[in-house]
């Protein structure tokens, strides 16, 4: 089994998955789902295997394949997974059956689940390529289905919401594409080599410090918009809202974290020292928006995008943990990525439920639910104190070490951002108390109970939300070598040292 | 005799001719055939014309291979690596029109023999002009390749928009011609030569700094660009596009386009390569314009064909813009050649295909209305898929063909590493994005919108069209997962080393 290319097959099997769906013939839909989930669930699998097989305590990169791809540009296949996406990986592998299992196209099935494949493909290729010119492939190919997800399946505002996704998102591509040719081709006229190789890039870094700022805006512009940063974050209310309920859960679980995680793995690895003097301007971006994602949501009607404002918040902690660059903090980021992963995913789930059923996502029309479906109030309780960070359940243990992580290196802006903490509590609570408190009246009355089978489809989402919030130690410990290796990296190029706390603060 | 009057008989090698004397012989056989045969069997010139494409392609082919050269007529008309690849492009370009054209002029009330006939002569104009090495061969290989292309953009007789499309383009073309003509005759006066090596010799020694040399480059420039249809030369292509016939606007867009690319490359980086400080400066602005004003009305276009047609304006800045950044090195000279010839080559399959797409289409809707195309992949999937593909590589969104071919560019602006480059370079790329919201809005309405009059009857693709799409998205695709096979032939395709 061991030269087996595991993560060549994650990324192949989708694909095939969905060339196999264009070959059902229209007229019998049922099997497309069959197909898709049976695809869905194999990456699942074999993603687990990874998990299984991988080894805890290695920094590097692990199960690396690598073959010649285009030799007079130094291209190659080049995949790799260590502590930073080992998680992430498993995280889309888990998002893609949930969200395919948990929502149905409206029409034209066919198509809808062939998207979702091929965004499935690329989503895992992103996180696995070691290779610049692949990661923006991949990059590039996840728009594609996702600008037809949500234009075609969405609701009234969809084409204008696609678009606008659409164009924010390339006009970042456009931008990194420059800088990555910019990087290779400054790096071929100093060492007379042309490669596209991440790690010979990062090893042989060979640009002044201007040079590195402006290439590192490049990816950071990128990186941003995708996140999103504020003020870069527009598109991101319409993209959620309008998109299929699967396309929310997707966006939100495994799109969004596309940018935290180019940070990491493009931002910190290959310019150190600049993330690191950039640090100060991204924390206040991160704080920002975290202030400014909680006080909009708080005011927002429809519940669909309270919880897409939600997330502007939630990635604020993500990009706090990032650049606080101490270990706990990018722990704590790359934990956070996961269980926002997993909370705001079934939550958009639930409120295509809620909407599937009534018909609105407005929340004055909704109201005392929670008389009319005690159990699905429940999961809904469960999954949102989640996202608030209650003790106990995941979110919890992203956000406590992020701000711990901040708190080491940056403490001002760990203060202001606890603050969010408590604004993230106000928003969640009021909105639920509204949907689900109170005395149902007309249509509400009528409200269904939560279903054996949706129960099904939430159950491992709602064990995990659980398991990562008693007991995190597994997933800490895969993550933390890598980490670590990651955040000396930077304090070495950069000249300064973490507070002696965060280096005695393990081990 | 003829010795006697002072004449040599030039020594030519009839073996590196070999596809023009084909091409030749085709339109002859196609000019005298169409005379004898009666309207039912006219269907067969289409076929001895493809068949003579196909020949002329196969004796280009064994050229390459046997890696054969020539240069006749005292260096006037080169036969090298560079002339086979643009001469076996036009080629297969000339066949893939062939294949768009054969139902389209069947079915309407065309001529015909005619029409093949004059398809014929505008590629052979180009396949001598991929030789040419001679201000005179080169401004007659442009006259043979214009004349018919004035004469095929007014094929629709009875329709007034055909015959504004034809006019237009006529008397700008002649315009150009003119202004190219008196810049040909003010250098040759300088130079004493009308051999490109001469000139490039003269330009870079004796007659450096001498003003009417600049007047010269600049006058042969500006025709140029009306040719390429580069802003602010380029009135006439919206125009002359819409009202022509859709697959002889693919042949102008595409062929007549890189007719006019190939001998601008001949003359700029053998002619006058040692003057960048003029022409640099000149392609800067534009290429900048071209790209910026292309995109930026098309954005605003209804119509499927104009908005084609403000596209290939912009994707004609972008081939411009290795052009401006050429001179700073020797290195960039290298990579700025080749990134043109690559573009060109990329450009050629993927505005084909487009343009096929929209000539099937056009078959069942009569319109060319991009709103026409709304609910397209309702009953037509496949079409619709593969306008995707073509217009996501217009749009340069990996892995297909167009990508590579923007990045070829960035390299060159890359090398280049001028100041004024990298401004060119993210004029470029902000116009990347802007082209993308255009095709996006395409690909939107095809996907996306309700099927305009309800009516989902699908569309009967004649096998001539669908050779045409399988070819142009195999190339599409092929190149942009495998640019190896590809990108050897940019750089072989080099006259500069």
């Amino acid at each position: 089994m061991l030269g087996f290319p595991v993560l060549t097959a994650l990324i192949v099997l989708p694909a095939i998955g969905a060339a196999l769906v264009v070959a059902i013939p229209r007229t019998r839909p049922e099997i497309v789902k069959v197909v898709a989930l049976a695809v869905s669930v194999a990456v699942l699998v074999l993603a687990c295997y990874g998990l299984y097989e991988f080894a805890t305590g290695t920094a590097g990169f692990q199960f690396v394949s690598r073959h010649v791809w285009i030799k007079q540009w130094g291209i190659s296949w080049h995949l790799g997974i260590d502590g930073i996406s080992l998680f992430l990986v498993v995280l889309t592998a888990l998002l893609f059956p949930f969200a395919l299992a948990g929502s149905d196209a409206h029409h034209d099935v066919k198509a809808y689940t062939a998207w979702m494949l091929v965004l499935e493909a690329g989503c895992l290729g992103v996180f696995l390529a070691l290779d610049l010119f692949l990661f923006f492939v991949f990059w590039e190919i996840v728009l594609v289905p996702m600008y037809f997800l949500i234009g075609g399946w969405g609701y009234e505002g969809r084409v204008y919401a696609a678009l606008k996704f659409f164009i924010y998102t390339m006009t970042g591509s456009a931008l990194m594409l420059v800088g990555i040719l910019a990087l290779v081709f400054i790096h071929a006229g100093h060492t007379g080599h042309l490669t596209f190789d991440l790690q010979t890039l990062a090893r042989e870094q060979s640009f002044s410090g201007s040079t590195a700022r402006w290439l590192f805006a490049a990816f950071a512009v990128s990186f941003a918009i995708k996140v999103p940063i504020f003020p870069l974050h527009t598109w991101l209310p319409d993209a959620h809202t309008e998109a299929p309920t699967a396309g929310s859960v997707i966006l939100a679980g495994v799109l969004l974290k596309l940018g935290t995680y180019g940070f990491l793995r493009f931002g910190l690895y290959l310019f150190p020292k600049v993330s690191h003097d950039l640090a100060p301007l991204l924390l206040t971006l991160g704080v920002v928006g975290i202030i400014y994602g909680a006080i909009v949501a708080a005011v927002q009607r429809d519940l669909k995008r309270l919880i897409a404002y939600s997330s502007v918040a939630h990635l604020g902690f993500i990009i706090l943990g990032t650049f606080a660059l101490t270990t706990q903090g990018v722990q704590g980021g790359i934990i956070q990525m996961v269980n926002h992963g997993l909370s705001t995913g079934a939550l958009f789930l639930l409120v295509g439920m809620i909407y599937e059923r009534r018909h609105t996502r407005e929340i004055a029309d909704l109201g005392g639910l929670q008389k009319v479906a005690p159990v699905f109030a429940g999961v809904f309780m469960l999954v949102m104190l989640s996202s608030v960070g209650l003790p106990g359940l995941n979110g919890f243990v992203g956000e406590f070490l992020v701000l711990i992580g901040t708190f080491i290196s940056r403490r001002w802006w760990a203060v202001v951002a606890a603050t969010g903490v408590i604004l993230a509590a106000v928003y969640l609570l009021w909105a639920y108390q509204r949907v689900f408190h109170g005395v149902p009246e007309g249509e509400n009355l009528k409200f269904p109970e939560l279903r054996w089978r949706e129960g099904a489809v939430l159950a491992p989402v709602l064990a995990l939300i659980v398991f990562l919030g008693v007991y995190p130690k597994p997933v800490l410990d895969r993550m933390e070598p890598s980490v670590r290796t990651l955040v000396e990296r930077v304090d070495r190029q950069a000249g300064t040292h973490q507070p002696s706390v965060a280096q005695g603060g393990h081990r | 005799m003829l010795a006697a009057a002072g004449f040599h008989v030039p020594n030519l090698d009839y073996h590196a001719l070999a596809p023009e004397i084909v091409v030749a012989a085709t339109l002859a056989v196609v000019l005298v055939a169409d005379l004898f045969l009666d309207d039912d069997n006219k269907w067969l010139l289409s076929n001895v014309s493809g068949w003579g494409l196909l020949v002329a392609l196969f004796f280009t082919i064994e050229l390459g291979a046997r890696g054969h050269t020539a240069s006749m007529v005292g260096g006037a008309y080169v036969v090298d690596d560079f002339a086979l690849v643009l001469k076996g492009l036009f080629l297969v370009v000339g066949y893939i029109v062939l294949l768009m054209s054969a139902n389209y002029v069947e079915e309407g009330d065309y001529y015909e023999g005619e029409f093949y006939f004059l398809i014929l002569c505008s590629l052979l104009g180009m396949v001598v002009m991929s030789s040419a090495r001679d201000l005179i061969t080169i401004f007659v290989a442009l006259e043979t390749l214009s004349l018919p292309a004035y004469m095929l953009a007014g094929w629709r007789k009875r329709d007034l928009r055909s015959n504004e499309a034809s006019l237009k383009y006529y008397l700008l073309g002649v315009l150009a011609s003119a202004v190219m003509l008196y810049g040909m005759s003010l250098v040759f006066g300088f130079s004493g030569s009308t051999l490109l090596v001469d000139i490039g010799k003269a330009t870079q020694g004796t007659i450096t700094h001498a003003p009417l040399v600049t007047v010269g480059i600049f006058f042969i420039a500006v025709g140029f660009a009306f040719k390429v249809s580069a802003v602010p030369f380029h009135f006439w292509a919206p125009d002359t596009y819409e009202g022509a016939p859709t697959p002889v606007t693919a042949f102008l867009s595409v062929a007549s386009k890189t007719g006019g690319f190939v001998a601008l490359l001949q003359i700029i980086y053998i002619g006058f390569i040692g003057r960048s400080d003029v022409w640099g400066p000149m392609f800067w602005a534009l290429a900048a314009l071209t790209m910026t004003v292309g995109n930026l009305i098309a954005l605003r276009q209804t119509n499927i064909v104009r908005l084609l047609a403000y596209s290939s304006i912009a994707q004609a800045g972008y081939i411009l813009v290795p052009f401006a950044v050429a001179g700073s090195n020797t290195k960039s000279i290298h990579s700025a050649f080749t990134a043109s010839v690559v573009y060109l080559l990329i450009y050629a399959a993927m505005n084909l295909g487009a343009f096929t797409v929209v000539i099937a289409v056009a078959r069942k809707t009569r319109s060319g209305d991009i709103a026409s195309f709304g609910g397209l992949y309702e009953y037509a999937p496949g079409l619709t898929v593969l306008m995707t593909v073509f217009l996501f590589s217009l749009a340069g969104i990996p892995p297909l063909a167009g990508a590579w071919a923007k990045i070829f560019v960035f390299r060159a602006v890359l090398d280049s590493g001028t100041s004024s480059a990298v401004a060119l370079g993210i004029v470029a790329a902000v116009n990347a994005v802007i082209a993308l919201f255009y095709y996006a809005s395409v690909a939107r309405v095809m996907w996306m919108s309700p099927v305009p009059d309800g009516d989902r009857t699908p569309i009967r693709i004649p096998a001539t069209l669908q050779a045409a799409l399988g070819l142009t998205v195999l190339v599409v695709v092929a190149i942009g997962i495998y640019p190896q096979l590809f990108a050897h032939l940019g750089d072989v395709a080099s006259l500069v080393r």
